[in-house]
């Protein structure tokens, strides 16, 4: 009944496979969620991998999505085979090239994961409004439903391409398809060699350029001839779909499966059909099923080919008895009379003239948003009515349009099929044993096998669930699982925080992971739990997996002793056999890694049968503790109702009316979502600490903060609330530090900069992790009151010294980002100098998810309620972005200060003077008075001017604009923009958080990457040497440049920033990010920032325009292998290209050296002087 | 004059031998070694411990963080495969050996009993003229007994043994409670050598951070008195061919070695301080007192200072201790 032999992947893999094979030039930029195809791409390459060719296709990474497009257009121009791999953002950026392309007929193929556009907001996930942005540009477009579907359409792509001479875009549905893994029959090169072709690429090639038969292309052309030649293409756009149906035919003839540009499904009588597009066709088809079944007369046409949209092909797929039509678009076109697949079907109909069924369009799973055959049915439900709706939405509540359809709640899983959904902690090994499951059950059995996975937003203490269905029957099913009949909760502490157990059915099997022995399980679950337990009647089973894995050494790594446990539970194989099965994806998996780790892995196998058992459940609940509210410490309603389901991940409830209509949300939401994430947390120990202030700088969560407050402040401290007597010469007081153990995540970094230790018992430092659950009652009451303590008078305070920096008050706290980030202290800092008048324009990357990443944010506010104004435009434009600020607010004041003459009389001289003077940084307090003296005097009067005036006051005080961004920003994407708003002199800062690679993607290689570094994109270790920003930046002579690394010199970081700050023109700040792709322990993370500058690969300079440069570094002493093999990133090529390793480290120290002797040569001179 | 040597069944030129250092952990090592007139190689030695932990950080890095933000399931490239530690290891020893003609002793210092056999084995494979078990390490443990430890020490020489056809030599640290009784028994497993003595990392104070760090200085002169005088007590007593290795820099340490009975003389530190090179100079120092007491071979003059054979052999024993506090109290 099954396939011959079968391979369960993802949509990426499958696709990639088949791009990889069909091609010889592949240019790749990564972009959520098509990277993974890009680094496949790169793998395979970097192996040797042939492509069906027989040669290494070559891999070549970009600066931009544009330029990939760039590349892949040149390639095509010389004959070659050529793909590249995008989404979203990404193939905007190619729409040039795209048009240049198709115009000229050259047969490319780009693969898209498609996923939604940056509007009100950026999204990483699935729909159809980047296929959409790229309609007009000529290119053919083919969609899937699924990963089997993906992996066919994009062979058949690519012969279309060639055959029809025109160039295609496959895209499948951003992780729904992409992520999703399925079990599929793989493309052999046996077929796909019967399926090229050959004749057609002969002809491509000849078109090539070449001196040999020179002809020009790309010609610039007049009003007389332009529009006819445009016209002269037409043809070729006629035979297209019958290139596509016949490429689909010898397809079918070869591989069995059969695809059309447009399927029907359904009754042959229909009077009511769905048109849709991509994996919602999978939920349709469940619907048209369920319906037919029950007598409707239903049906559903399937798209394959959006592009170009072929009349006759696709009204022919329609019923002749069809009277009502209704089309799902997963995209929005804002003033538009409906959606664009609802106007190529109205346009179809229209033009088919005679009777034309009613047309309704309406829009579905925007950002991914569910789709399930439910609320199909609510679509032809919807299309009964006496009048249908037009632009209706499904999905969601619009309680503002009232655009929403409802839809019933029915049940669409297969009873023979398991459906598992497990909840764990990121990184806990969790989703890669249940892909291996996957893997186990798909290729080793005749079940069906399915799993797609939902991660967070958040980069530290994140929590996946993995849904996975297995079974007799195919799975066809592109939504989450509903009804669960098996629900793993592989980490303790989300019982208390999110509803897990509503998807279980009854009677389902529970498996739980606690950290308690049995006997005390059960008085330990919420009380919600409990009682969720008995009404549905379910099976608990518990297994201390954390401390069974660190028992074999793997602590915690629990994902294969809860893999062995599901397999046990589950019975989907027999006991021996699914541990022979497990033992082999071990080895597969860890086998190249040494024997040592397949050993304990093999261990956590046995462990994991052996040790889960069942919970007695004693019939009633026992337990008073409740759930934890999202919510916590009196947050204002709009926090509460609306970003609080956001975080229990109950967003799918709230209705349209809830959100912002521009996307514009408060800051400093974050401290009201206590996450609990860390296991342990630092304690203050205040007789042995030194008060220097080196822990509230690291902190990257700003969860560490220090005040010196008048003793009486203290008087109602409650207990314990440790404090000393300030150790300043200037400040007289109590020094107290605070550290907010919900906040934290455990990431140690405080504890190992401390320098403080305790001289009776040196393993004590002035900072000690203690467990938190045990310390955290008493540091939440010491947390608060510290809060309430008044803050440190910034007057007096010396800003370039640590020790004092230490007491001013973070504006950014609580981000999301990794434990032990190395580029939140950065900002933190930023925001302590001078968040409360500053604008940060944030490019794209990790900066702009954890600072920006819904439910809760991390940029806040002070008392008197000023603070960072944050915006994100793109990845590609953040310098420009931030420019666009700097000349609104200049242009502001100028006004403001043209208007100010006409007030003299109301103003006074003194005050009129006092604003029209120009300030800077220094005098923003006498600034900020003087703007509240003139709203004063101002506000009364009835005057145009006056009201005027008043609009643009605010720009009368010196706010200050930071652009900020990640290397793959600075160094590749946005280096243009960069440089050019450098070069203009505007009084504009940047910030480069240079973490080396695209850290938010996932570690690919920029042109920041070090020498001989592996990275993806550089499998093979990078070639060529970092690229020198801050020489190409101080070239100009009047940038203020500074390379920085907090953890080599806090007090020069410090210094750095007050420079580029107080420099009237553009600084750049270039600070070395330690980052969890650099593959290092991120409680070293400064330590590595030591060894870096020590080593003379970040040396520490600072370039005065007028001054000249200052190599603060003293030269190298630390052998430059001592720093690289401290990494991960350095030392794997060590482990997988010894010889080339060896060779890179040699010519990195060479680098290195020649780039310290360049400093030292320009230190010795002086600059030339700022005009 | 016959420098001609032999050592674990190996003909060596002469007696001076290169002892395990950093130089062996490139091929380039080798040749200069070579070059410069090592008469054998005792490659650096194989870590047991230090691959087990260069796998499991490898596993942990390419781990950390993965699966748990939908942008970055990842961190790092899957590669194809991994050449860890010991596969560079025998890869570096088998071209090594294509390429130098010097006998090469493979080291190890192994952790598991099946370690110790596997790498063994594997070394031999990759073409070690013979193998020098490392056991270093540290009794920590307050319940383990002197005897307990032995018997570690031995059922791991005689494991090894056993699997390896190649010649196999014991290096040891000095600290035993009754070394002569151990070298006896190192003789019963089947070992053919016993290299004297490991010299171990001194982990130091660092009094500004009250904390523990590790140093390794390299050797001086002085240090190879203990090894020459605990030569002198077993040559000829034990059926052990005896190394000497650790405090060698000049050939005066090489001589009275030789004429405690050493088989060979082992240098590192002092190749480290002057090149390799320095092997011809210390071997024409030997020559140099081989000419001049008119020693015709190495042979003759092996031993010639041991316990056995030294005129006075209670000067080797505990009359010795009381003569150096004697001479202290007879300064001014």
């Amino acid at each position: 009944m099954k396939p011959m032999r079968s391979i369960t992947v993802d949509g990426n893999e499958a696709v990639a496979r088949v791009a990889y094979r069909l091609s010889e030039v592949i240019a790749i930029y990564p972009i959520t969620p098509s990277s993974p195809m890009a680094e496949l791409s790169d793998e395979w390459a970097a192996r040797g991998e042939p492509n069906l060719f027989g040669l290494v296709p070559k891999v070549v990474e970009m600066q931009s999505e544009g330029g990939a497009a760039g590349a892949l257009h040149g390639a095509l121009q010389e004959g070659a085979l050529a793909t590249t791999f995008t989404a979203s953002q990404g193939l905007l950026l190619m729409i040039p090239d795209m048009y240049k392309i198709a115009g000229q007929a050259l047969p490319g193929v780009i693969h898209v994961a498609a996923r939604a556009l940056a509007t009100h907001a950026l999204s990483i996930f699935g729909d159809h409004q980047d296929l959409y942005a790229v309609r007009p540009t000529g290119w053919g477009i083919l969609v899937s439903d699924s990963v089997q579907s993906a992996q066919d359409l994009a062979a058949i792509a690519h012969v279309v391409a060639l055959q029809a001479s025109l160039p295609v875009l496959h895209a499948m549905d951003g992780f729904r398809t992409s992520h999703e893994v399925q079990k599929i029959q793989p493309l052999s090169d046996k077929e796909l060699k019967e399926l090229f072709p050959f004749p057609a690429l002969e002809a491509f090639r000849k078109r090539a350029l070449t001196p040999e038969a020179p002809v020009i292309r790309g010609t610039a052309q007049n009003p007389d001839h332009y529009f006819q030649n445009r016209e002269a293409i037409n043809p070729y756009y006629r035979r297209f779909p019958q290139a596509v149906k016949e490429a689909m035919n010898r397809f079918a003839g070869v591989t069995g499966r059969r695809y059309a540009p447009y399927e029907y499904f359904g009754h042959p009588e229909a009077e009511r059909v769905v048109v849709v597009m991509g994996s919602a066709s999978l939920a349709v088809e469940e619907a048209v099923e369920y319906l037919l079944k029950r007598g409707e007369k239903v049906g559903m046409v399937r798209v394959r080919l959006y592009r170009p949209f072929h009349l006759e092909d696709f009204l022919a797929a329609f019923p002749k008895s069809v009277r009502r039509v209704a089309v799902l678009d997963r995209g929005k076109e804002p003033g538009a009379v409906g959606e664009p697949l609802f106007q190529e079907v109205a346009a179809a109909f229209a033009l088919q003239g005679g009777e034309v069924p009613l047309l309704v369009g309406g829009r579905y799973g925007l950002s991914s948003k569910e789709f399930t055959p439910a609320m199909a049915l609510g679509v032809y439900e919807g299309l009964k009515g006496e009048k249908p709706r037009h632009g209706f939405t499904i999905g969601i509540q619009d309680d503002v349009s009232h655009t929403s359809l409802p839809y019933p709640e029915v049940d669409f899983e297969d009873p023979a099929s398991v459906r598992a959904v497990f909840f764990a902690l990121g990184a806990d090994g969790t989703v890669s044993a249940n892909k291996n499951t996957i893997k186990i059950i798909g290729e080793e059995t005749p079940l069906y096998a399915q799993g797609y996975f939902v991660y967070d937003s958040k980069k530290s203490g994140s929590r996946t669930i993995s849904h996975l269905r297995f079974g007799p029957n195919p799975l066809n099913k592109p939504y989450l699982i509903r009804r669960a009949n098996f629900v793993g909760i592989h980490q303790w502490g989300f019982l208390e925080r999110f509803p897990m157990l509503e998807v279980a059915e009854e009677g389902a099997t529970v498996l739980l992971n606690s950290p308690y022995p049995k006997e005390e399980v059960w008085d330990r679950l919420p009380r919600p739990v409990q009682e969720e337990i008995l009404r549905k009647n379910l099976k608990v089973y518990v297994v201390n997996a954390y401390e069974l894995a660190r028992r074999v050494g793997l602590p915690g790594r629990i994902n294969v002793l809860m893999q062995a446990a599901f397999f046990k539970l589950s019975g989907v194989l027999s006991e021996e056999e699914a541990k022979a099965r497990i033992k082999k994806a071990i080895e597969k998996t860890y086998g190249k890694r040494g024997r040592s780790v397949l050993e304990k892995n093999f261990q956590a196998v046995e462990l994991g049968f052996q040790a889960v058992e069942p919970l007695p459940i004693p019939g009633r609940p026992t337990s008073e503790k409740g759930l934890v509210p999202p919510m916590v410490g009196d947050p204002p309603p709009f926090v509460k109702e609306v970003l609080g389901p956001i975080a229990l991940g109950l967003g799918d409830v709230l209705p349209v009316s809830a959100f912002p209509v521009d996307g514009t949300y408060p800051t400093g939401t974050a401290r009201y979502e206590k996450r609990g994430i860390a296991e342990f947390v630092p304690t203050w120990d205040p007789e042995v600490c030194v008060q220097c202030g080196k822990c509230v700088l690291v902190c990257p969560h700003a969860v560490v903060r220090a005040k010196v407050v008048p003793e009486e402040a203290l008087s109602g401290a409650p207990e314990g609330f440790p404090h000393r007597k300030a150790m300043w010469k200037e400040l007289a007081g109590e020094f107290v530090l605070a550290i907010s153990p919900d906040d934290c995540t455990g990431c140690s970094l405080c504890v190992e900069v401390c320098p403080a230790k305790d001289k009776r018992n040196p393993s004590r430092k002035a900072l000690n992790l203690a467990p938190r659950l045990e310390v955290r009652e008493a540091m939440n009451r010491h947390w608060d009151f510290f809060l309430s303590l008044p803050e440190t008078p910034r007057a007096g305070l010396k800003l370039h010294a640590v020790k004092d920096v230490q007491l001013l008050e973070p504006l950014f706290e609580f981000p999301g980002a990794c434990a032990g980030c190395g580029e939140t202290p950065y900002l933190r800092l930023l925001s302590q100098l001078f968040g409360d008048r500053l604008i940060v324009a944030n490019a794209t990357g990790c900066s702009s998810i954890y600072g920006g990443n819904l439910p809760t944010t991390p940029w806040s506010k002070n008392k008197e309620g000023r603070g960072p104004a944050w915006a994100n435009s793109l990845f590609e434009d953040n310098a420009e972005f931030g420019l666009g600020m700097r000349l609104a607010l200049d242009k502001k004041a100028e006004h403001a200060k043209k208007l100010l003459p006409e007030f003299r009389e109301v103003l006074g001289e003194d005050l009129l003077a006092r604003l029209l003077a120009e300030v800077g940084p220094e005098g923003v307090t006498e600034r900020r008075r003087d703007v509240v003296l003139l709203r004063e005097r101002l506000s009364g009067l009835d005057d145009p001017k006056a009201r005027d005036l008043l609009a643009v006051a605010d720009a009368l005080i010196p706010h200050s604009v930071w652009i900020v961004g990640g290397d793959g920003w600075a160094y590749d994407i946005g280096y243009g923009g960069l440089d050019h708003v450098l070069a203009s002199g505007a009084n504009v800062k940047v910030l480069v958080l240079d973490t080396e690679v695209y850290s938010n993607t996932g570690g690919q290689a920029s042109k920041a990457t070090g020498l001989g570094a592996v990275a993806k994109f550089a499998m093979a270790g990078k070639p060529t040497p970092k690229k020198d920003l801050a020489f190409m930046a101080m070239s100009y002579g009047h940038v203020y440049v500074a390379q920085i690394a907090m953890g080599a010199n806090d007090a020069h970081t410090l210094r750095a920033f007050l420079e580029a700050e107080a420099h009237r023109g553009p600084a750049l700040l270039i600070a070395y990010s330690h980052c969890i792709a650099h593959g290092i322990d991120m409680a070293k993370g400064m330590d590595h920032q030591k060894l870096a500058e020590r080593s003379g690969y970040w040396p520490l300079f600072r370039y005065i325009p007028g001054e000249g440069l200052k190599l603060d570094s003293k030269p190298p002493t630390l052998p430059l292998r001592d720093y690289l093999y401290a990494e991960n990133r350095y030392r794997l090529l060590l482990q997988t290209h010894p010889e080339e390793a060896e060779a890179f480290l040699e010519a990195a120290e060479e680098a290195v050296r020649a780039r310290w002797e360049r400093l030292e040569r320009l230190a010795g001179h002086t600059a030339i002087p700022a005009s | 004059m016959d420098l001609k040597t032999t050592y674990l069944g190996l003909t060596l030129e002469h007696p001076l031998v290169a002892s395990a250092s950093p130089l062996t952990e490139k091929l380039e090592g080798f040749l200069r070694l070579e070059d410069g007139g090592a008469a054998a190689i005792v490659m650096h030695s194989l870590f047991e411990e230090q691959v087990a932990l260069e796998e499991e950080m490898l596993d942990h890095y390419l781990h950390y963080g993965h699966e748990s933000y939908a942008e970055a399931l990842t961190y790092f490239p899957r590669a194809h495969e991994y050449r860890l530690t010991p596969e560079r290891h025998l890869d570096l020893l088998s071209r090594a050996k294509e390429r130098v003609s010097v006998p090469i002793i493979a080291s190890l210092n192994g952790i598991s009993p099946g370690g110790w056999v596997e790498y063994a084995r594997l070394l031999e494979e990759a073409g070690a003229d013979a193998i020098e078990l490392n056991l270093y390490y540290i009794p920590t443990d307050p319940a383990l007994s002197g005897a307990e430890v032995e018997e570690v020490y031995l059922s791991t020489i005689r494991a090894v043994v056993g699997a390896v056809r190649v010649p196999v030599a014991v290096k040891v640290g000095h600290a035993f409670t009754a070394f002569a009784h151990f070298a006896k028994r190192v003789e019963g497993t089947g070992a053919k050598a016993l290299v004297l003595f490991n010299r171990f990392y001194q982990p130091d104070f660092d009094l500004e951070t009250l904390s523990v760090v590790p140093t390794l200085s390299l050797s001086r002169p002085y240090e190879a008195l203990l090894r020459i005088h605990w030569i002198a007590l077993l040559y000829g007593r034990v059926g052990l061919e005896l190394a000497l290795t650790g405090g060698v820099h000049t050939g005066k340490e090489a001589v009275k070695g030789l004429l405690a009975g050493a088989q060979v003389v082992m240098m590192t530190s002092a190749i480290l301080e002057r090149g390799p090179g320095h092997f011809r100079t210390v071997l024409a120092e030997l020559k140099a007192f081989m000419e001049e007491k008119e020693y015709a071979s190495v042979a003759e003059m092996r031993g010639v200072m041991s316990y056995q054979k030294v005129a006075e052999p209670a000067a080797l024993e505990r009359a010795n201790y009381l003569k150096v506090l004697g001479s202290y109290r007879l300064l001014p």
